[in-house]
This record gives C-alpha cells, sequence and structure tokens, in this order.
C-alpha cells in the first residue's frame, strides 16, 4: 500500500522502497517532522487525528493527480497519527520519476494538496496551552473560501 | 438513520465524536442550520462537509444511511 495513515512510527525507507523502479532516475523524499519553536512559542507535543478512511483516499488521489501531471512518476504517502514528540516524522513523501526535476516538483506538489485537502488536524500542545491548529479562531478557513480542486484533477 | 462524524475542535464543542439522527431527504445546508440552532458554537461556516468520504455541496441532499462528517479547516503535513 502506497499511501498510508499510520499510528507508528515512520520508516522512510519503506516508502523509498515503493517507488524505486527501473525507470526512475530520480527519487525525492519529503519528511515533515516536528518543530519545537514557532515565532515566540514552544511545543511540548503534537496530536494528529485523521478521518482515517477519507484521509487514505485523499493520498491516493494525490498520488493518481501526480501520474496524470508528471509521466512515470511514483508515489508513496505515509502519515503518521497520535501522539508525536518533538522531531518525530509526521508525513513522508516519496516521489520518483525518470528525470530529476519533475520528483522534486511532484514532490512540492504533494505536501502542498495534503495541506488542502487530506482530512488529517493538528493539535498542539504549549508549555501554556493546547490548541487545534486551523480551527474557528482562524478568521479565514481556507484561503479561497474552500480547498482548491476539491474532488477534481486541476 | 445517518451518523453524523465531527473532528479535532469541533468535537470538542458537542462532547461526542459521532451523533446518530436522521436526515434523509434534506440538505447538508438545512442539516447544519439545524446543527448550529442546537450547538450555536459550532463554526459551521467554514466547515466542509463530506458525504460518504467525498466532499458534498450545500444543496446535495442526504440519503438514508450516508455517512455525513464535518471537516474543519485541515492542519496535516
Amino acid at each position: 500500500m502506497n499511501f498510508r495513515i499510520v499510528h507508528e512510527p515512520i520508516i522512510v525507507q519503506e516508502a523509498i522502497d515503493l517507488v524505486i523502479s527501473r525507470n526512475a532516475g530520480a527519487v525525492t523524499t519529503f519528511i515533515g517532522t516536528v518543530r519545537e519553536i514557532t515565532g515566540s512559542k514552544k511545543t511540548m507535543k503534537l496530536c494528529y487525528e485523521a478521518y482515517e478512511p477519507m484521509a487514505r483516499k485523499k493520498l491516493e488521489e494525490i498520488g493518481l493527480e501526480i501520474k496524470e501531471k508528471w509521466q512515470n512518476a511514483e508515489v508513496a504517502i505515509f502519515h503518521r497519527v497520535g501522539e508525536l514528540d518533538i522531531t518525530d516524522i509526521a508525513v513522508v513523501i516519496a516521489v520518483s520519476t525518470p528525470h530529476r526535476n519533475d520528483a522534486y516538483e511532484a514532490n512540492r506538489y504533494a505536501i502542498e494538496r495534503i495541506k488542502e485537502i487530506v482530512p488529517i488536524w493538528k493539535k498542539e500542545y504549549w508549555e501554556d496551552g493546547e490548541e487545534w491548529i486551523g480551527n474557528q479562531q482562524q478568521t479565514k478557513a481556507y484561503p479561497s473560501g474552500e480547498p482548491k480542486g476539491v474532488d477534481t484533477y486541476e | 438513520m445517518n451518523k453524523l462524524l465531527f473532528f479535532a475542535g469541533l468535537k470538542d464543542i458537542i462532547n461526542a465524536d459521532h451523533l446518530e439522527l436522521n436526515l434523509a431527504g434534506k440538505t447538508v445546508k438545512e442539516v447544519k442550520a439545524e446543527l448550529k440552532q442546537q450547538y450555536s458554537d459550532l463554526p459551521l461556516e467554514s466547515v466542509l462537509t463530506a458525504i460518504n468520504e467525498e466532499f458534498a455541496f450545500d444543496d446535495d441532499i442526504i440519503e438514508k444511511n450516508d455517512v455525513i462528517a464535518f471537516i474543519p479547516p485541515v492542519s496535516g503535513g
């Protein structure tokens, strides 16, 4: 399975192994990790929650979008949920393509789409409180009112 | 019956991760309005709705046994 929501620590090499192919001349990996300091705030830990069956579907959909846009691309995406500590890996995206430029571009595309259409939420625990990120305190939920290209292949 | 799923901050507001209601024949918009009456703190203006794991529009009509999920702004990655 190339698109996973996981409850255990992510093993990056597993994602890479899924996209290696005889056609590939480049593999890019993006690894999203839990950052301690954001501005003046210190994060103690994070908790990710997902609507798991839909999140998996949306990750698959991103994979299909990439295959349409970049010829012969192979994609694997794992996103972890549950409690994560500082430096833990939250997400890994591995993309292989015949040539390097496509691998970089497609990988960047994947993380941006995850942040738009995949139902996963992050709760930050700070020294002095906790908050769901992207919650109602934000004046604008999505920059354009709703995720771009919902259910479409842009 | 229809299962309604709530996530992240929405779950905290209604103090449950799901509700069971009979909503067949109603539109997404009508359901949101009903919820808003009962839970005035729900920020449903910024929430997208999914029916059976696909994003839905406000005028989509809910059928028997559909699973309705309320998707607040996502923050994965």
